[in-house]
């Protein structure tokens, strides 16, 4: 399992911050250049393939726009940790594929850690602090639809296996 | 066994005799209504990935706010796409430019108590203060809904939040939610439904049964539900909808994980500072702020309950020149009725510059947008950073009594000083 950088944020991180209405009316490849802008300009820019993207309480609070973990899944934020989330931006991350995990000690983790993470067992390695913090394991019908990509190719391969 | 009125509704729809709090189960849906943002425009792709077709076009409300009197390419090019679609798919309950779609969904006769919805936005919590059971959800799990008719859920705890007294004069129902953001944080109901009861409730009007039940996703909450009545019902039939019955209500012996108690008659006008509705606080605490704009606007604060406590405000009188004071009413049936009675008049002598319905301003889309350093006061729901216009915007939350009265001095003001 490779490990991803920790781009780590605080408290009640909100759906208009990681997809500005201004720009909801664009199309995908350009919202996410503005996504976090308001409060790091610098995330949209530098976010790369696997990296973790960390808060504390309430992550996702507001609206139920799906750009706001698709833009993070876009940037390529593979996890999504915090203490808590907004409930339509959990289920939104869970349909995209995007696992979201409810992680009670993202204070221990700093911007640039490199994290590992299981999402099966719950396990968190902190490779830069040498840590190992603990999830809660998603629901088995969750992990069932994170592994098969999302609702949508859930669906897929629900729907026809009931038509076949 | 005895249930919440949340439980017995979500146990009629998952077709079992009840329900506990914490259990996964599989609702069928009534209605899922949907806007031109979480619309057609996200569900065509999604729809073809999953090789399926509308479950059933008579149980889908399309409802155009976000993206309407578009001056720009976007918006007209998405206009179409919605346009096009449901035409299409034969969805009938399609509603362009009436009005936003929490409001038009009731104004539109399709609310009937008791029902089970989902909505593709996060607000759906509104149609609680008709007796219904409504969740926000994304855009993908709105496409799971239109394949399959069907959701998965988590029953969620009941918090009961009893409103005791009488509100004083100048305090309306969105100082209660507003000091209830306070009270318990943006996360203090998450996951929760919370049933709103007490005298104070009963006494509301449908409209301001609504504030609450909109706010209700403030708070975190799953959804938002107020018991309907007489006066629901009465609502419900001038809009045309099949109504036959109250619904549900929730047993006198229903566990709730919660009580909350709130006191109307000490309610002072709350005033949400920037940047979250629970940085609310007695409007004494923040007079006195210069406001460059004071927006009556979106499905929280523009009903036509709230364009009338506007002009009690302002009647008869001006508002400051240095201020815009800008009325988006909620829909056109609202702004047709407060035109016939006289309320658009007295809100336009005082000043008002009056726009066409839609999200606009909440979302700092249109002439309703901040500018950079701009500081405006809002009857919308929330302000977060950037919401309703330039990032270095500061948006402050209030009553549309304390809109008025902010646009009158200029500056935030206590409404009990106009009333
Ligand atoms: S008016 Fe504001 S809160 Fe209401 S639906 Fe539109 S964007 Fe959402």
């Amino acid at each position: 399992m490779a490990d991803g950088r920790a781009w780590v944020y605080g408290d009640d991180i909100d759906t208009d911050l990681m997809a500005p209405s201004a720009y909801l009316m664009k199309p995908a490849d350009e919202v996410v250049q503005h996504c976090m802008e308001a409060l790091d300009p610098t995330f949209a820019k530098s976010a790369g393939p696997g990296d973790v993207f960390v808060a504390g309480d309430n992550l996702g609070v507001g609206s139920s726009r799906e750009q706001a973990p698709q833009n993070l899944q876009v940037l390529g934020i593979r996890y999504v940790l915090a203490k808590s989330f907004g409930r339509i931006f959990y289920r939104n991350a869970l349909n995209l594929g995007l696992p979201a995990l409810v992680c009670k000690d993202t204070d221990r983790i700093s911007t640039g850690d490199r994290l590992k993470i299981d999402p099966v067992s719950g396990r968190v390695d902190n490779l830069t602090t040498g840590e190992s913090l603990e999830c809660e394991p998603l629901p088995p019908h969750l992990l069932e639809m994170i592994r098969e990509g999302g609702l949508i190719p859930h669906l897929k391969k629900k729907l026809a296996r009931e038509g076949a | 066994m005895s249930q919440t009125i949340s439980e017995k509704i979500i146990a009629r729809a998952a077709g079992v005799e009840s329900v506990r709090p914490g259990e996964i189960v599989t609702c069928k849906v009534d209605l899922a209504m949907m806007h031109d943002s979480s619309g057609p425009r996200r569900q065509i792709e999604k729809l073809e990935a999953v090789g399926a077709d509308v479950w059933d076009p008579d149980k889908v409300v399309v409802i155009t706010d976000h993206f309407v009197h578009e001056t720009d390419a976007d918006s007209i090019r998405i206009q179409d796409i919605t346009r096009d679609w449901v035409a299409a798919k034969g969805v009938k309950r399609y509603h362009e430019k009436q009005g936003i779609c929490h409001v038009v969904l009731p104004e539109g006769g399709h609310l009937v108590p008791g029902m089970f919805l989902v909505g593709g936005d996060s607000h759906s919590p509104t149609a609680g203060a008709f007796g219904c059971f409504m969740i926000g959800i994304g855009a993908t799990d709105l496409t799971g809904v239109l394949a399959t008719g069907e959701i998965w859920v988590r029953v969620p705890h009941s918090i009961r939040v009893d409103v005791t007294g009488t509100l004083p004069g100048g305090v309306a129902a969105k100082d209660v939610i507003l000091s209830l953001c306070h009270r318990i944080g943006l996360n203090g109901a998450n996951y929760k439904a919370v049933e709103f009861s007490g005298i104070a409730v009963k006494e509301m009007s449908i409209d301001e049964r609504m504030v609450l039940t909109n706010m209700s996703a403030e708070i975190g909450a799953k959804t938002g539900i107020v018991a309907a009545d007489a006066k629901t019902l009465d609502w419900l039939r001038d809009a045309g909808a099949p109504v036959n019955g109250p619904g549900f209500e929730s047993d006198t012996d229903a566990v709730y994980g919660q009580v909350i108690e709130m006191d109307a008659r000490g309610l002072s006008p709350q005033v949400a500072a920037p940047h979250s509705p629970a940085n609310s606080r007695p409007v004494e605490e923040n007079t006195g702020v210069r406001v460059q704009q004071a927006y009556i606007g979106a499905c929280t604060g523009a009903k036509l309950d709230d364009l009338r406590m506007a002009a009690k405000i302002v009647k008869g009188k001006k508002v400051f020149e240095g201020t815009r004071f800008v009325v988006a009413p909620a829909s056109n049936r609202i702004r047709d009725r407060a035109a016939e009675e006289g309320t658009i008049a007295t809100l336009v002598e005082a000043g008002a510059m009056i726009l066409p319905s839609g999200c606009g301003g909440c979302i700092g889309l249109g002439p309703a947008r901040l500018g950079e350093n701009e500081v405006g006061i809002s009857s919308s729901s929330r302000n977060f950073r950037g919401r309703m216009g330039a990032k270095s915007s500061q948006g402050y939350l209030g009553s549309a009594y304390t809109v008025a009265a902010s646009a009158l001095a200029g500056r935030i003001a206590d409404p009990r000083e106009y009333v």
